[in-house]
């Protein structure tokens, strides 16, 4: 079975497109994530391909089917957090002979095909569609939201990974040469990982006349909600809270974003179980609907830019309203993506979450109550900033607070409606999540 | 200023920015029917093979040149840098420039001759064209002139 990545008509990106055709008919219900860890060990236990193995078992069991039910998977291929393979690097053979391998020896430790899912799993034997929803879990959960909808498969695995080597990744290689090739325009100047990103954040700042240290209660809020999340990296590996002053007092990045406005890169998997609504009736957890499933696509230029953002997260969220039949005031709580942190400013701004226009933000995260037990809860997950690199914290996160097992993290409002997405808010893709079909 | 030398295949899209550089002239972009349509100069830069605006190629971008002179649009203040030969001059900064003739259109400086942290945002800024070490590719940068 060739995979393919999912073709651009099961996206939903155009505004006007009315509220989704599926709407209610496709529900999340397993859930299973992999231990964590800061890079991988070098064995077979902990490689991406048996991360991914294990949370693929964990969502199945824990939708309580049988393994040979499922008939769907949809899954991104690529799972480095920034970290390649240097060619000429040996390659582990005891790892990937520990498996049963597809013709690429990476695969598996560096990469992660369906193909190679299937071989490791005999017990999936009636998997009959496979699809690539590449980048993150955001994009996957979209394209097989949307399978399921048109009838391709009726009980999917989702599934993404990600697999952090040694060093400190974008160091060495291009970056250490004397001459570059002729396109590395950032790179002349230094850029890098979030340098965009803090050029829009002064923009912004500049505009709306704040200040970094306005972010510190959203970061420590992050924080907290991250250490209650028991699947966590920093639950798991370092349950320290963070405060106001470690978070202003922290050293810069590329000012005005310091290191808590990054994101960890971290070894993770995770991966959901979806089917119809109709058989979700069936199952051991409480299903939960998709309204919606929305996409933006960015334009990237050299600078990404203020009014990109903030006219791109105003469209996210026109479409995710009405493609789900709902406003902003139906919404019990957000988790849209946050690393960098301050991504999340942009999205708040743009769904209007609270009520809240452009440029209040930040007032918002000092005056008002952001916690999960406010009226108004903020990245009730935690995030990247709270648990580490996978952008999918904030989906597993949605899906526990409706089905109303997120344990400590629970919110204390009623949890009905939330939406999640990311990764850009020049660009990604969203989805709408209820506790009932609507 | 860039430590590290650009260096274009031949045939690169990018190849004639860099000989004009070293010909102390800006070139970028331009999208024909993209200022037809809107009466309005439509300049990009990065190169690409396409207008990311209306997504035509080919005959629809041709190389202008520009007058040299911006704004300074935003900025950041570099202090944790991939870059080996960039990281001993940290902290740097780095500002995006707006170039006159399409705000839109934007380019990077480390600011010659302005303080770190001390960047005048919405400054007039000229380019000038600097040497780099490795090979002598001249790349833009840019200084504050009001």
């Amino acid at each position: 079975m060739t995979t393919q990545r999912a073709p651009a008509s099961m996206y939903r990106n155009r505004e006007g497109l009315g509220v989704w055709e599926h709407r209610g008919k496709v529900a999340a219900v397993g859930v299973g994530h992999s231990p964590t860890s800061r890079r991988w060990d070098g064995t077979a236990e902990n490689c991406i391909g048996a991360l991914a193995i294990d949370a693929l078992r964990k969502a199945i069991a824990d939708a309580g089917v049988d393994p040979s039910a499922v008939d769907g998977l949809v899954m991104d291929p690529g799972t480095t957090t920034g970290a390649h393979w240097e060619e000429g690097d040996p390659i582990p053979m005891d790892v990937v002979n520990a498996f049963n391998p597809t013709d690429d020896p990476l695969d598996g430790i560096a990469k992660l095909s369906a193909e190679w899912i299937l071989k490791n799993m005999p017990e999936l034997s009636g998997i009959n569609f496979t699809m690539y929803g590449p980048g993150c879990m955001s994009n996957a959960i979209v394209v097989a939201a949307q399978a399921i909808g048109d009838g391709m498969a009726h009980t999917c695995l989702v599934l993404k990974g990600w697999h952090n080597l040694a060093g400190r990744y974008y160091q060495g290689g291009a970056a250490a040469m004397d001459t570059v090739a002729g396109n590395a325009w950032g790179q002349l100047w230094g850029t890098r990982a979030g340098t965009t990103d803090a050029f829009t954040f002064q923009e912004y700042l500049h505009k709306y006349g704040k200040n970094h240290d306005m972010m510190a209660n959203f970061i420590v809020n992050s924080k907290k909600n991250g250490l209650l999340f028991p699947e966590g990296f920093f639950a798991q590996n370092r349950p320290d809270e963070i405060t106001r002053e470690d978070y202003i007092n922290a050293r810069w990045i590329v000012k005005p974003l310091n290191l808590f406005d990054m994101d960890i890169p971290i070894m993770a998997t995770a991966a959901y179980l979806f089917t119809t609504a109709e058989r979700a009736q069936d199952m051991a957890q409480n299903p939960v609907y998709i309204l919606n499933h929305c996409t933006t696509r960015p334009k990237f230029g050299l600078n990404q830019g203020l009014e990109n953002a903030m006219l791109s997260t105003e469209a996210t969220a026109r479409k995710s309203y009405t493609g789900a039949g709902i406003t902003a005031s139906d919404l019990s709580f957000e988790n849209m993506y946050d690393g960098f942190t301050v991504f999340h400013n942009h999205y708040l701004e743009g769904l209007r979450y609270g009520g809240m226009k452009r440029g209040e933000v930040l007032d918002f995260y000092e005056s008002e109550d952001i916690s999960i037990s406010g009226p108004n809860p903020v990245s009730p997950s935690g995030g990247n900033c709270g648990s580490g690199r996978t952008r999918f914290w904030m989906h597993t996160d949605t899906i526990q607070q409706l089905q109303g097992r997120a344990g400590a993290r629970q919110i204390s409002k009623p949890a009905e409606i939330g939406i999640s997405g990311g990764p850009m808010p020049q660009g990604g893709d969203f989805t709408v999540w209820s506790s009932t079909p609507g | 200023m860039p430590k590290q030398s650009p260096a274009p295949a031949e045939g690169d899209i990018t190849k004639p920015f860099w000989d004009a550089a070293n010909e102390d002239r800006l070139i970028v972009q331009r999208c024909l029917p993209c200022t037809d349509l809107r009466g309005l100069t439509v300049l990009q830069f990065p190169p690409e093979p396409t207008c990311v605006w209306c997504g035509l190629g080919d005959d629809a971008l041709e190389w202008y040149e520009v007058c040299g002179r911006g704004t300074i649009d935003t900025y950041g203040i570099l202090h944790d840098a991939a870059q080996r030969q960039l990281q001993p001059d940290q902290p740097l900064n780095v500002a995006v420039i707006s170039l006159e003739e399409d705000p839109r259109c934007q380019m990077l400086s480390h600011l010659r001759d302005t303080p770190v942290d001390e960047i005048p945002v919405g400054a007039t800024v000229e380019v000038v064209f600097e040497v780099t070490p490795a090979t002598g590719q001249k790349v833009p940068e840019w200084r504050v002139v009001g």
